[in-house]
């Protein structure tokens, strides 16, 4: 099963190969990809660079290129296609279909992964994509339990690769329009959801407003520990109940250490870390403890529950790194949906 | 530019929904789509309550188009979705790219529904090259995105956009309505069905936001470009979708259905919920644009 990590720059990508990352996905700095935050991402040379960091560590490195090519601009995003195939980048994550078609035709060589952004989540979407675009793999939406991620899993046609840990999207993604309905931008569209420049945080006597374009979000004390403000985590009302209810979900990470052996058994290919707007300092930490957890259960499948349990410090240090310091298996568990 | 319905996308009741379709077949709407497409827990109506209905439409000279489920997870999902894209007789909205899957095997033409992601010309011929004779535009592009998509060749396949009604934004594992009810969505007890409309969710400032529908999480307000129907028409959309929300539909549609009326429509200014146009005109999709109305 393979460790995959993100990196928004040369320093997260080193630090996740230090940590024991087998693959690292990368973004241009451009809206190619769903990460499009200023000071983030990658130059073309400085994604040439990370490849031949990750050839002399022999690690693979992964193009994500998952938004959706904006008419009249398409050559944007094949660009970024031909720079992969260039480098002999060791896959293309992506979800546009006419990307997918495009790459596919020019560069038959080139591994396509299916991004989530395509929010293929059964075997039928899964064997379209296959015949039409010969995917290799394709990344889950978070929006399968255990037992449905199994069973896919017996019947897939390409290798899967699930969301482990990070920051939790509760929606089937790439058709989720609530950041855009608020801020007009999306991920497909404007690569970000909850754009930082329509963020605003307001101080109002003892209470902190968190503000999306002006719309009021949420409204904490000013010890509470926010996330970053996005329309399904805030706290709203109803007309029948006026006490302010986190309606969709409450400021919380994915956190799917637990779930190793059922994922192992099930014969998923790679374990995805969330996280390329993070910080170098996080990508260690969270990249050493999946690292240790993994290799823990290789050697001792039978005994990695105990394991577990015998590492409290590896909940306590993914704690500290998530949202709300508060971790929960989401979709995977069927009490969570 | 012709008129259609889309799927109903809350859980009523099968009389109210056939009430509603009854009402539906006296209007002189073009095309209805008919179907769940939000969850499969929702049993009110099967598959043979959905042929009736159809039947009862194409009798009063309705085009029906049935829709398909969203979100699939599961086998049971995969299978009733093939009997209903292997009907045989009516066309089908493919609202996943598993039902395109199915389409595309046995020959069938379809109709791309809102949430393919096809966001550019390319992404559109592939699929007109699939079998695909009309999309619904995406609910977050603009009529800049449509002028440049539709630019050269707008006839190739049909257009449909979204003119009025709630705004469908997002869907989850988790039933946001049984979250509501602290009820785990295995034991629903299809308690959205109490809401024929979603519940209305506000900001702590009073400002309605959402709608939540199940599964669903849908806008607070109204989309609504009546007053662009006209420039629609002028750039290739064929249909202008209306998504139902209750029997007060009826009287919009033979509102809508008479042109001249419908060029002299407002939006909806008054009231706690006003209208919102936003994405039309390239802006967050609860703005509404009072520049453009004519």
């Amino acid at each position: 099963m393979e460790l995959l990590c993100p990196a928004g720059n040369l320093a997260s990508l080193k630090a996740a190969f230090n940590a024991g990352a087998d693959a690292v996905y990368l973004g241009l700095k451009d809206d190619t990809n769903a990460r499009s935050f200023a000071g983030l991402n990658f130059s073309a040379a400085q994604i040439k660079q990370a490849s031949q960091l990750a050839k002399q560590q022999n690690r693979k490195l992964f193009l994500t290129l998952n938004t959706f090519a904006k008419p009249g601009h398409e050559n944007r995003w094949q660009q970024a296609i031909d720079l992969a195939a260039e480098l002999n980048l060791d896959a293309v994550i992506c979800a546009d279909i006419s990307l997918l078609d495009y790459a596919s035709r020019t560069y038959p060589g080139l591994a396509l992964h299916l991004s989530v952004q395509a929010s293929a989540t059964n075997v039928a979407a899964l064997s379209f994509y296959k015949q039409q675009f010969n995917i290799e793999r394709a990344v889950l939406p978070r929006v399968l339990s255990v037992k449905q991620v199994k069973d896919l899993a017996k019947i897939s046609p390409v290798d899967l690769e699930v969301f482990a840990f990070g920051s939790l999207c509760i929606m089937a993604e790439g058709r989720c329009q609530l950041s855009s309905y608020v801020t007009g931008q999306s991920p497909n569209t404007g690569g970000s959801c909850s754009p930082a420049n329509h963020v605003r945080w307001q101080d109002v006597g003892t209470d902190k407003l968190t503000r999306l374009n002006e719309v009021l979000i949420d409204k904490s004390s000013q010890d509470e520990q926010l996330g970053y403000p996005v329309v399904c985590k805030g706290r709203y009302q109803t007309n029948d109940e006026m006490t302010p209810e986190y309606m969709l979900e409450s400021p919380t990470s994915l956190n799917t250490i637990s779930l190793i052996p059922e994922l192992a058994q099930a014969g998923i290919r790679s374990l995805k870390i969330e996280g390329r707007q993070r910080s170098p300092a996080y990508v260690t930490q969270v990249t050493q403890v999946w690292r240790q957890a993994i290799d823990s259960y290789r050697q001792s499948p039978e005994t990695f529950e105990n394991t577990l349990k015998r590492q409290p410090q590896w909940h306590s240090a993914l704690n500290k790194v998530s949202e709300g310091q508060v971790t929960t298996l989401g979709a995977y568990e069927r009490q969570w949906q | 530019m012709n008129l259609s319905l889309g799927p109903l996308t809350y859980c009523w009741s099968k009389q109210a929904t056939f009430e509603y379709y009854e009402a539906v077949a006296s209007t002189d709407i073009d095309t209805v789509y008919l179907g769940e497409v939000i969850c499969s827990r929702r049993r009110e109506l099967k598959y043979k309550d959905y042929l009736e209905l159809a039947n009862l439409l194409t009798n009063q000279g309705k085009k029906v188009i049935l829709s398909t489920l969203t979100l699939i997870e599961s086998a049971s999902e995969l299978i009733e979705l093939k009997r209903i894209v292997t009907n045989g007789e009516f066309a089908i909205e493919a609202n996943d790219m598993a039902a395109v899957n199915f389409a595309t095997e046995a020959a069938i033409p379809f109709v791309a529904g809102p949430n393919l992601n096809l966001y550019n010309r390319a992404s559109l011929d592939i699929m007109h090259k699939k079998g695909m004779t009309r999309f619904i535009m995406p609910y977050e592009l603009s009529k800049f995105w449509l002028q440049q998509v539709l630019a050269g060749n707008p006839t190739a396949f049909e257009t449909e956009v979204l003119g009025y009604g709630y705004i469908p934004l997002a869907h989850s594992a988790r039933c946001f309505t049984a979250k509501h009810h602290q009820k785990p969505k295995l034991d629903c007890q299809i308690i959205c069905q109490q809401y024929p409309k979603g519940i209305l969710t506000q900001t702590q400032e009073s400002q309605p936001l959402l709608r939540l529908n199940g599964i669903q999480t849908q806008s607070a307000a109204k989309i609504n470009l009546i007053n662009q129907m006209s420039a629609m028409s002028a750039m290739g959309v064929s249909y202008f979708r209306i998504s139902p929300s209750g029997l007060e539909d009826i009287a919009l549609i033979e509102h809508i259905s008479n042109a001249q009326m419908a060029e002299q429509s407002n939006l909806s200014l008054e009231g706690n919920i006003k209208d919102c146009n936003g994405y039309w005109h390239a802006e967050p999709g609860m703005n509404l644009n009072l520049n453009t109305i004519t």
